[in-house]
């Protein structure tokens, strides 16, 4: 019986609702999942994922590779509806109007509108810097020609990379650096001001210094937008966000402040994940 | 030494793995100079034999009784004037052909018999396109016996080969590029027309010049359908000086083309015809390899734009 309560005590939906609460009283919740289970035809990917999304703040996803981490994340932005045979339940409230992310009811298309995503390889357009960032406003209907220069430099500045492309504007994206496109792919996604940014092991592609100049524009935009990003890079994970989440098997086995996941994780897992007994 | 072999022993081994590798550059040379040297030969053989045919005159005469006065002009407008209406026709639906498969066709029993319908159309004998042509085109439509209708015949031979390259060329297309622009929230239609078609241009366009480069020397559906040998007129050209500017009379006109040309001269027991044939077919060939040529400059003029 004694054993049973301790086991009650330690049960994750207690360690979140813990969380969600420390979670709220520093910020707002930008976004909860809540029992948000995830099946590839028959296979379960995600189970019982619950988890708060403050706002303006990092939150990173960690843990082994076919954790479900990816999976997770692209949920957010319905990227698994572009497949076939993909099942959502349960629920990914995104605040203040409280939609239901995964809602059968909510448009796909409207959720990638106002959630944006940056990629694991850089993937820029195949056209003129300034038409990759322009496009998303283009398909919201911008057509000013002023109007769409000014969003596109205040995007291109955003993302850090306005100095370096700034006289390139009209060159083919596909010219410049690794590092600089997935800048541009930054900026491309900031130009429509999204609600959440998710990012996708965005710098798995780059060298180190492109990496670092990532990571502090990272820092930079969470003043500004909630992000979530996605890393097999501990550190990374240690530099740049605020929340650290431990997914394992599918499940989420821990969140807390980043801090205390990597000085003095709860869960013995964790601990064995971050201190590299595996994964 | 530990090795599982010799130094020696490996050493040798490794010279006949090396030697073998040699063997092979040796045989694809050969079979590849083979090939090309058979199409040269032929190609100059026609050159020789026509040799004293050639020049402007050819392409400027109809065909005549007299050998040395018969030319091509009929052939090769009416050639051109079918190529024109198969290009025109059989693009626009073998585009979208594939793209609905590509793009937007369900992975599902139907979809599977019709793509492996579509596979086997290409290889469907073009003599069986001539019988449906003449049955739909030609009588039931009332098309007759007409540019229009020898245009639709080789726009159905060639649309398999359409289908099939522009399915290749939208498949290129990188799935990076497909979540960039759905991630943005673009319909799939958007997807469609802002990156998969626009990037994969190059690929559509040469699958289209080679299904034109086989339709262009297809002689059997329009023999089936009724091109004439002997025509001494040409139909109103499409394009006008005045008003509307465009005139589709030509569509219903009747025709000839090159390789009917060719097969009318070479069945005719007078040697002077046969140096016209061979005339005729090495310009067929040369307007072949100059439309492969152009396929060839407009995929490598695609592939240096794009660069994944």
């Amino acid at each position: 019986m004694n054993t049973n309560v301790v086991h009650k005590a330690e049960s994750p939906r207690l360690a979140i609702a813990l969380e969600e609460r420390r979670a709220l009283r520093a910020n707002q919740a930008k976004a909860i999942a809540e029992k948000l289970d995830f099946w590839y035809g028959t296979n379960q990917a995600l189970k019982n994922i619950n988890l708060v999304i403050p706002e303006n703040q990092v939150t990173a996803l960690i843990g082994p590779s076919g954790c479900g981490k990816s999976t997770f994340l692209r949920c957010f932005n319905r990227m698994h509806d572009l497949q076939a045979d993909t099942r959502y339940s349960g629920s990914i409230v995104l605040h203040p109007e409280s939609v239901n992310l995964v809602g059968k009811e909510v448009d796909p298309i409207e959720v990638r509108m106002r959630i944006g995503m940056v990629f694991q390889k850089p993937n820029p357009f195949p056209k003129t810097v300034f038409e990759n960032v322009a496009y998303g406003l283009r398909l919201r209907g911008f057509s000013n020609r002023t109007d769409l220069a000014e969003r596109v430099e205040k995007a291109l500045r955003g993302a850090a990379i306005w100095d370096e492309v700034k006289d390139r504007l009209s060159d083919s994206a596909l010219a410049l650096s690794g590092g600089q496109m997935q800048r541009l792919c930054i900026a491309r996604a900031l130009a429509t001001e999204p609600e959440i940014l998710l990012f996708d092991e965005p710098t798995s592609a780059l060298d180190p210094i492109a990496t670092a100049k990532i990571e502090e524009l990272i820092t930079e935009l969470r003043q500004r937008v909630t992000i979530l990003i996605v890393t097999h890079n501990m550190q990374q994970a240690a530099r740049v966000s605020d929340f650290t989440a431990f997914m394992y098997l599918g499940e989420l086995v821990e969140v807390d402040a980043t801090s205390k996941i990597f000085t003095n994780p709860s869960k013995k897992a964790t601990e064995d994940y971050i201190t590299g007994r595996y994964g | 030494m530990s090795a599982v072999m010799t130094i020696e022993e490996l050493r040798n081994g490794l010279a006949w793995r090396k030697n073998l590798d040699k063997a092979f550059v040796v045989a694809g040379l050969l079979i590849l100079m083979s090939c090309l040297g058979l199409l040269a030969l032929l190609f100059v053989d026609l050159v020789r034999d026509g040799a004293a045919r050639f020049g402007w005159d050819f392409l400027t005469q109809f065909p005549s009784r007299k050998a040395e006065r018969a030319g091509i002009l009929s052939a090769w407008v009416g050639t051109s004037m079918i190529m024109l209406v198969t290009a025109v026709v059989a693009l626009p639906v073998g585009v979208a052909a594939a793209i609905y498969l590509e793009e937007y066709a369900p992975k599902n029993w139907f979809t599977g018999v019709i793509e492996i319908n579509v596979t086997n159309l290409a290889g469907v004998p073009s003599i069986v396109y001539g019988l449906l042509a003449l049955g739909l085109f030609v009588y039931k439509f009332g098309f007759g016996q007409s540019v229009l209708s020898a245009g639709l015949t080789l726009a159905l031979l060639i649309l398999p080969i359409i289908i099939v390259g522009t399915r290749e060329a939208l498949r290129a297309v990188p799935k990076a590029i497909r979540e960039a622009a759905y991630g943005l929230g673009a319909t799939r239609w958007e997807v469609t027309k802002d990156h998969v078609l626009p990037y994969s241009t190059g690929g559509i366009l040469t699958g289209l010049i080679l299904g034109l480069s086989r339709a262009i020397g297809e002689t059997a559906p329009i023999i089936t359908i009724g091109a004439l040998s002997f025509i001494a007129f040409l139909p109103d050209p499409p394009i006008s000086g005045a008003f509307p500017f465009v005139n589709f009379a030509w569509l219903k006109s009747e025709f000839t083309a090159m390789p009917i040309q060719i097969f009318n001269w070479i069945s005719r027991p007078d040697q002077a015809f046969q140096q016209n044939a061979a005339a005729a077919a090495a310009i067929l060939l040369a307007m072949t390899l100059a439309m492969n040529a152009v396929a060839i400059w407009i995929r490598y003029r695609f592939r240096k734009k794009i660069n994944w």
